[in-house]
């Protein structure tokens, strides 16, 4: 007796079929559902940024000209985007000043110094500097950075608040990104590297200044970028500590309270109730907020740019 | 004329010539950098030090004078003495289980469309790309999609300025770190694994339910873990969505009508608590920081626990 094998012999139940063509379905919907994301963060801010664009360059008001003149005071209609700009760059400045060298030390200690035992115990202690909320950092802000460092440091300085205090602590925060994403860079580079360099009788210290940092140079500044970004989209750090909570005029001094673009961010949010009608306080926000998008974004891109890089040399 | 080595000259003149080849010389050049290099690292670690001793030390009036008041009760900007996070840590768990039930899912999903789907289609490739960008938004965007989106337009579901607004403006912030870590996690699951699943006769469906995610468990659950100590520490999105920072009184009502109503979560009430005046909120203000760094310290040690525990070499 033969038997005869039929197309429904080698195909599976109609049911099990089902499932697999409904989970490939469902897995490709939470896909597009990261794109639309994307999609609705753009439209929210561009929309509403044109609008706010659109709604200053009325007759109602007192033209485009407000975003560029006297200072940020938004509940009167007075929107200096340098005001915040000049801030965040105060407050970004102080904060590599501080996180630049320290999260470099801490990678090309822990990459190309520190015993392998050593490593494996503080690599997870800077993990948790990492997980600290940035509100914590806020608070020490105010409560220690401020009165115990700056205010005995500087003489002149404001002793409730200041962009300095503000930009040491998003600084700490800063440490642990610019430390992991580094450190990868580094260990990137091959080990015949080194061992070339130790075969020409080089130190570790010239190896490492001379050859490994070199070769990792670009994934290195890709965490000086990603950094950067970073404390310039940290928000309650200076919400918390640099003060000037309704507006304020252009500062130039970091010993004084100032005005950040997400603090002003977080203070037009923060009282969103009350701003109503006319007024055009609330949608500056997504004005600034689209800035801000736009700026990160630039930097974020390039900075994967560089990390990608390193990863094609090696 | 010959070459002459310690071993063709023999004597004393050998052993010196041995010696001054082989003796440890005295470099300052590189014991400066390494003691830059370790005081860098060492820095870091006090930092860190200097804050929690900080946090308790501020901290300790509270916990001596009323800790249970504290810990249950609710939130108030205007009486330190009747203020306390009861409200807080409720509502920040309810932040959480959100998370869990709306991003994880969708992380999750969407990391097994990418690694087990998608292979390097344009489409894969620009979800990737997109993941990445939208890891580094700040925060606070997060907090602007969730104000027009899940606030405004979508007020009919969510109820407005409610619990459920916050917790979906955080499952986005945290939707493309749980995409990242679950697909390096699905990466790390051997091709054997899945070809074994295949080759008995299992739809894709079927492998990816019964081998690949049972595998890949582990590092997704420390991937997930880690993000939701982020949410559960991060202020501005639900800050902008529109927490209570002021007064919250949760009458007698019941459960479902206090979700629908005004909520509150642990950074919220931290950066509430820091903005006023006065040792008393000083005090309160370190309290809370210190009950939101443990609440995430042990979500972090439960995540560095895991990967521990179900660490696996194929």
């Amino acid at each position: 007796m033969s038997t005869t094998i039929t197309e429904s012999d080698l195909t599976t139940a109609p049911k099990r079929r089902h499932a697999d063509t409904g989970a490939r379905w469902a897995f490709r919907a939470a896909a597009v559902s990261t794109l639309a994301i994307t999609v609705l963060i753009i439209l929210t801010l561009a929309v509403d940024a044109w609008d706010f664009l659109v709604k200053l360059g009325d007759d109602e008001h007192d033209g485009l000209t407000v975003l560029w003149d006297l200072g940020w005071f938004p509940r009167r209609g007075l929107f200096d985007i340098a005001t915040l700009v000049l801030g965040t760059l105060i407050v970004t400045g102080i904060a590599m000043i501080v996180a630049a060298p320290l999260g470099l030390g801490v990678a090309v200690y822990l990459a190309e110094y520190a015993p392998a035992r050593f490593r494996k115990i503080v690599k997870p202690v800077i993990e948790v500097l990492a997980g600290v909320p940035s509100v914590v950092l806020g608070y020490f802000a105010i409560a220690f950075i401020n009165p115990e460092i700056i205010t005995r440091v500087f003489s002149g300085a404001n002793q409730a608040f200041t962009l300095a205090a503000a930009g040491i602590a998003v600084g700490i925060l800063t440490i642990p990104i610019i430390a992991s994403v580094a450190e990868d860079a580094l260990r990137a580079v091959p080990m015949s590297l080194r061992e070339a360099s130790y075969g020409l009788g080089a130190e570790r210290l010239q190896s490492t200044f001379r050859v490994v940092l070199p070769a990792a140079i670009s994934g290195i500044v890709a965490a000086l970028i990603l950094g950067i970004s970073r404390a310039i989209g940290e928000t309650m750090v200076v919400a918390i500590a640099a003060g000037a909570v309704g507006g304020g005029l252009r500062s130039y001094d970091p010993l004084q309270p100032g005005q950040t673009m997400t603090a002003a961010m977080a203070a037009l949010g923060f009282g969103s109730d009350q701003v109503a009608g006319d007024n055009l306080a609330f949608q500056s926000l997504y004005f600034v907020g689209l800035l801000l998008f736009v700026i990160t974004l630039l930097l974020n891109v390039a900075s994967g740019w560089l990390v990608n890089r390193v990863r094609e040399v090696y | 004329m010959a070459l002459s080595t310690p071993a063709t000259m023999g004597g004393a003149a050998a052993r010196d010539l041995t010696a001054a080849l082989t003796r440890r010389k005295f470099d300052l050049r590189s014991k400066v950098v390494e003691f830059v290099l370790v005081s860098a690292m060492a820095l870091a670690l006090l930092i860190l030090l200097t804050l929690i001793v900080d946090l308790v030390y501020r901290s300790a009036s509270v916990w001596s004078d009323r800790p249970w008041d504290f810990l249950t009760g609710n939130l108030n900007s205007q009486n330190a003495a009747a203020a306390g996070v009861g409200q807080a840590i409720r509502g920040t768990l309810i932040l959480c289980v959100i998370v869990v039930v709306v991003a994880f899912p969708l992380g999750i999903a969407c990391a097994v469309y990418l690694e087990e789907y998608a292979g390097n289609s344009r489409f894969a490739r620009l979800t990737q790309t997109n993941v990445r960008n939208l890891a580094g938004v700040p925060s606070i965007v997060y907090g602007l999609l969730g104000l027009a989106i899940f606030v405004q337009a979508l007020s009919g579901v969510t109820g407005g300025r409610t619990v459920f607004s916050g917790g979906l403006a955080l499952s986005a912030l945290v939707l493309p770190i749980v995409v990242i870590t679950a697909s390096e996690a699905l990466r790390a699951v051997p091709r054997s694994i899945r070809e074994g699943a295949l080759g008995v006769g299992a739809t894709q469906w079927e492998t990816i339910r019964s081998h690949v995610l049972p595998s890949a468990t582990p590092g997704i659950l420390t991937g997930t873990v880690l993000s939701l100590a982020r949410a559960a520490g991060e202020a501005a999105p639900i800050l902008l969505v529109g927490a209570a920072t002021g007064l919250l009184r949760t009458g007698d009502q019941g459960i479902w009508q206090q979700l629908r109503g005004p909520f509150t979560g642990l950074p919220v009430s931290i950066f509430s608590y820091a903005r006023q005046p006065g040792q008393d909120f000083r005090s309160l203000t370190a309290a809370a920081s210190l009950v939101l760094l443990v609440l995430v310290l042990m979500m972090n040690g439960v995540s560095i626990w895991l990967r521990n525990r179900y660490e696996r070499k194929w």
